[in-house]
């Protein structure tokens, strides 16, 4: 299935901006993240869809991942 | 000893006073309240001569304390018509702290309203002067001016033009360690500063004797734990310092919440172009700064210098919020367009979230192309600036551009423009702008840590639930922290480090020898807010101006949320 990934600030240091890739079904966002060489504690923010999700969420084709460091502003 | 000094403008007269044993605990932004809501008539006209401008550094201003050199300003709005404290980093609130200046309440108005005053302050008291020579000059121009007449050390807080021209937008400006400017941003406080026809403050501390600790061991031990834990925190200890407070166009873009078009998508088709990644690069590229402080001692460093084209200086406090309402709100997508708007707002003097607010609503009615980058730089120099008619309409605010044009989707709350999140798919912040003492206002509840960035737990940001108890709980923080000079941004760390709080908490009990507790601090925060919403009901509001304008009933796309809160739902926030 054809997974969406968006990465976000030093998480597209050495990766990429933004790509679609193949991953098999049954894959979880946790996987995806191994794959990518993100420790899970580097994780801040996941958005599946524009929503808040978990690392366990199991994805479906042709969904949108944004991943994001633990960052803040205001 | 520290004192207040209090200058009346009405017979140009400068007083030292004894601090009362009451507002001996107090600082920053409880001490600006309390002082506001004891001496300043609720019901006054915020430019007439019953209205005090109130300065106070923070607890722990002067010390070696981190990050602890923000300034509160209070007064009576002329924007919302409430109680407002806005604070700012700078050079003034150490040198304050350090002369032993615990308040500088201005009050009074010149009987003769053609003339303009200047007031020094020096380690021999406060010398007010009539001043000619700046009158009509933009904040640099001030800054350089007084840099020359009285030296490079000197700290500034000034009036631009749009201050002078009393406009709704303008706020009050505070000089940086690098002479570049800091702003007392919301509420139209320069407007205030106007009427008393004061142009600027200058600050020589030279000779001052220093703040005192009563237990410097126990406080030199907490400020070491406090300050490791604002390194430790990868919010405060990379995120801010590496991408500064713009990295949340991407987040809040993702996430549906980035309001664009005035108010009309949640979602912004040329994000990356206004970025804080983007902008990152362009800084590094054109040899600026990504990091930069706002004043000496801050360790998060999340300001920046932003510089043109050709490698020469642009702006800097290039934030979040001014570079969201110019680009998304606006669409503008040059970044460079933004960057000059908000030096120029600097340099006259402008709220640059009121100011850039309202150019959303000004595309709406049709006085300029939606993003039309250049036409705002245009219209900032040569109609606000000069003050034309068409100039003080726009200088007015969203409110009053909203109003004059007959628009109906105008983000204000108390009439105050509502910054950058949309309320609707980012509930926690829709109870902050609808409660707040201060208007819409993200900085005091911001809600966006937990909504957004997982910061001190989560709490979903598409639900109503538990949306109003966490915004209580950020607003009465919120005031503790504003009370004791540290930037907000502290509290990244102290929503999820344990031993960030205590660490503060052992500072300020080490300062002044006394021992609160973390009790303590929370009654503070809910005094503050209490002596705050008192005085805003006085004035004549209601429960009823704790509320979003109607048209955030429409629903926002990506998510079609709603703003579906009742007002008994909200009105429990006041439940404490």
């Amino acid at each position: 299935m054809r997974i969406k990934i968006k990465l976000f600030a030093n998480f597209r240091d050495g990766r990429f901006v933004v790509e679609d890739q193949e991953y098999p079904p049954g894959t979880c966002i946790a996987d995806i993240i191994k794959k990518l060489g993100i420790e899970p504690e580097e994780i801040g923010i996941i958005l599946l869809e524009s929503k808040h999700a978990d690392p366990e969420q199991e994805l479906t084709d042709g969904a949108n991942l944004a991943l994001f460091p633990l960052l803040g502003g205001g | 000893m520290d004192k207040i000094l209090r200058v009346n403008m009405s017979d140009l007269s400068v007083k030292t006073e004894e601090v009362p044993a009451a507002w001996a605990g107090l600082g920053g932004r409880a001490l600006t309240s309390t002082v506001v809501a004891a001496e300043v008539p609720p019901t006054c006209h915020p430019l007439g001569p019953y209205n005090k401008m109130v300065f106070a550094p923070g607890l722990l201003s002067g010390t070696a304390a981190s990050n602890s050199g923000r300034m509160s300003f209070g007064t009576k709005s002329p924007l919302t018509g409430g109680i407002k404290e806005a604070n700012a980093g700078g050079t003034s609130a150490q040198a304050f702290a350090k002369m032993g200046i615990k308040a500088l309440i201005i009050e009074g108005m010149p009987k003769d309203q053609d003339k303009w005053y200047s007031l020094a302050i020096t380690c021999d008291g406060a010398t007010l002067s009539e001043e000619t020579e700046l009158i009509g000059k933009g904040n640099f121009a001030v800054i350089e001016a007084l840099q020359a007449r009285l030296g490079k050390k000197i700290g500034v807080i000034t009036l631009g033009p749009a201050g002078e021209m009393k406009m709704l937008t303008s706020n009050i400006s505070v000089k940086d360690p690098e002479g570049k400017i800091r702003s007392h941003g919301r509420g139209g406080v320069g407007a205030v500063m106007g009427s008393k026809k004061l142009k600027y403050i200058s600050i020589d501390d030279k000779g001052a004797p220093g703040v005192q600790i009563a237990d410097p061991e126990k406080f030199k031990a907490a400020s070491k734990i406090f300050s490791k834990t604002l390194l430790d925190h990868p919010v405060s200890g990379q995120g801010l310092p590496t991408y500064g407070t713009n990295v949340l166009v991407n987040i809040l873009n993702e996430a549906g919440g980035l309001p664009t078009r005035n108010f009309t998508y949640g979602q912004y088709e040329f994000h990356d172009k206004i970025s804080g990644e983007f902008m990152h690069d362009r800084i590094v590229e054109r040899g600026g700064k990504p990091k930069h402080g706002c004043h000496a001692g801050c360790l998060i460093q999340c300001s920046q210098v932003y510089n043109d084209k050709d490698g020469k200086y642009l702006t800097s406090g290039f934030e979040y919020e001014t570079v969201w309402a110019l680009g998304a709100n606006a669409l503008i997508q040059e970044l460079d367009d933004i960057a000059e708007a908000d030096n120029i707002m600097d340099d006259l003097g402008m709220d640059s979230i009121e100011t850039s607010v309202m150019f959303g609503v000004a595309m709406e009615a049709g006085v300029l192309p939606w993003g039309d980058g250049r036409g705002v730089v245009r219209l900032l120099r040569e109609e606000i600036g000069k003050g034309t008619p068409l100039g003080r309409i726009l200088g007015g605010g969203t409110e009053h551009v909203g109003t004059t044009y007959g628009i109906t989707q105008v983000p204000v709350v108390k009439h105050q423009g509502i910054p950058a999140y949309d309320p609707r798919s980012v509930k926690g912040i829709g109870i902050t702008y609808a409660t707040s003492t201060m208007g819409a206002d993200h900085t005091s509840g911001y809600t966006i840590a937990t909504n957004i960035l997982g910061v001190g737990g989560r709490v979903d940001p598409l639900k109503k639930d538990g949306q109003v108890d966490l915004s209580r709980n950020l607003q009465i923080a919120t005031a503790a922290v504003d009370s004791t000079g540290m930037c907000i941004f502290i509290a990244f760390p102290a929503l999820d480090i344990p031993e960030c709080l205590p660490a503060l908490i052992d500072m300020i009990n080490a300062r002044f020898g006394i021992a609160l507790t973390g009790d303590d601090v929370v009654s503070l925060g809910k005094y503050v807010l209490k002596t705050e919403h008192k005085f805003n009901l006085d004035a004549g509001m209601t429960n009823l101006d704790d509320r979003l304008p109607e048209f955030f009933e429409k629903p926002v796309p990506p998510h079609n949320a709603v703003w579906d809160f009742s007002g008994e739902e909200i009105d429990a926030f006041w439940n404490f």
